[in-house]
């Protein structure tokens, strides 16, 4: 590339997204760069969430297109599967399996060998509970463990929605240090917050998000500014 | 080699299945009671005579058999809409008919499990005598479970989007159980007589057209039915 900067990992082109009548998304464009961390602010309802379920395949969007490293939601559905790890805002986990069970149910799940279980649930400070059913743990403990099947599929992108949420000290520490191993080996990450502070110390650029249009791109800890604008849907 | 890694997958959300349902419960507890409830009651409904009760224990298996297997059909899907695991699960790569088969493993095994107690309850309660056609009878409650369990998992994955979810589910699905219910009771009463017009063998291929037609499109029309 000219400009020598890396290639975008998330394109996001002219999005929109609408429920029955309401568009909730309305030509939203932004890129992801490899190695940038992007955090998508903005209050309830905004639209971040929809961005993300579009780009990790959940959602089809009603307008514009979305691609991860080349490969477009729409058309290669399978393919991005296998390049995104999406945390969404509730764990998805099941409450009646030990952690250690929801794991190697993952690890099946990915076609992965069952061994490249063992060790995570210790990283995430889970070791001591992984025989226990997830029904009786905290909340923050069903974060960490969400996180640590999102460990195990070794995503080149990350699409975090509200990541902080329920994680003490330590856990904002550890969910800082998974989104910095990933984005130095190249991967990228977009991220929805409703607050700035936790994210603060991996996050290159943020966008604000209002009514489903890209508000403002705010300022940028990168040296460029992000790639980010509105188009008219609908 | 791909098939091998759709085949652990498959394998991975049936056990799955069972193993959430079995350590719950409640759930197969529920599901099993239900069927030996309505059998009882029909028992009681229909009184004393053992004629009339030998005559209406197909009809009691199938009608016990096809309200519990409803209510395992609404539990599978529930399991995954407790706390978003139905999204963790469309998020993992490989095709989506995976998952389709997965439940349909899990619910086979699962309403197989229930129908042995269901049918053996109602073997006694209603005085049924076992010809010696038996194998065949079991082949006919086979091909009965089959199809209802591929029509059942299939509408609880269209239902499983609707918030009116227990409600839907019994309406899309018992109409269009009605060819297979009807094919399954008649092969079986035949059986269970002496089917002197031999008229088993054509509800039994009947039986084996509709579970073949639906198996086929369920799969090729999961994927559009399981994303939103």
């Amino acid at each position: 590339m000219l400009t020598g900067r890396p290639e975008p990992a998330i394109v996001v082109n002219a999005l929109g997204r609408r429920f029955g009548a309401r568009w909730v998304l309305r030509g939203v464009s932004l890129e992801v760069r490899g190695g940038e961390v992007v955090g998508l602010l903005g209050p309830n309802g905004s639209g971040k969430s929809t961005v993300l379920r579009i780009v990790a395949t959940l959602l089809k969007p009603s307008a514009g297109t979305a691609s991860v490293n080349g490969l477009d939601v729409k058309r290669d559905s399978s393919g991005v599967r296998g390049q995104v790890g999406y945390l969404a805002h509730t764990p998805g986990l099941y409450d009646d399996l030990t952690a250690r069970e929801n794991l190697l149910f993952a690890a099946d799940m990915l076609g992965l060998p069952r061994s490249s279980a063992d060790g995570i649930l210790e990283r995430v400070g889970l070791g001591h509970v992984a025989g226990d059913r997830v029904r009786g743990f905290s909340a923050g403990m069903q974060r960490r463990l969400a996180f640590a099947r999102l460990t195990l599929r070794n995503p080149k992108v990350l699409l975090l929605d509200e990541p902080y949420a329920n994680l003490d000290a330590d856990g904002v520490e550890l969910m800082n240090s998974m989104i910095t191993d990933v984005v130095r080996g190249g991967g990228a990450a977009l991220v929805a917050l409703h607050e700035l502070a936790p994210a603060k110390a991996v996050l290159h650029h943020n966008l604000r998000l209002a009514d489903g249009r890209i508000e403002t791109p705010a300022a940028s800890r990168a040296g460029h500014a992000p790639t980010a604008r509105n188009s008219e849907v609908g | 080699m791909a098939w091998r890694e759709d085949w652990r997958r498959v394998r991975a959300i049936a056990r799955k299945d069972l193993t959430t349902e079995l350590r719950g419960k409640a759930g197969f507890n529920a599901v099993v009671s239900l069927g030996v409830t309505i059998l009882v009651l029909l028992g009681l409904a229909l009184g004393p005579d053992a004629e009339a009760l030998r005559n209406a224990a197909v009809g009691a298996v199938w009608l016990a058999t096809l309200f519990s297997a409803v209510l395992a059909f609404n539990r599978s899907f529930q399991v995954e809409l407790e706390s978003g695991a139905l999204e963790s699960l469309l998020q993992y790569p490989g095709p989506r008919w995976t998952i389709y088969a997965g439940k349909l493993l899990g619910n086979l095994i699962f309403v197989t499990l229930m129908v042995v107690i269901v049918v053996a309850v109602g073997v006694v309660l209603f005085g049924v005598r076992i010809p010696d056609t038996w194998p065949t009878l079991i082949g006919i409650l086979a091909l009965g479970i089959a199809g209802l369990v591929v029509l059942g998992t299939f509408y609880a994955s269209m239902a499983s989007r609707s918030r009116a979810r227990e409600v839907l589910l019994p309406l899309l699905l018992f109409p269009m159980l009605v060819p297979l219910l009807l094919a399954a009771a008649t092969a079986s009463k035949a059986l269970l007589g002496a089917d002197l017009m031999h008229e088993a063998s054509a509800w039994i291929r009947l039986l084996v057209a509709y579970d073949l037609v639906f198996l086929i499109a369920t799969f090729l029309v999961f994927e559009h039915v399981i994303e939103a």
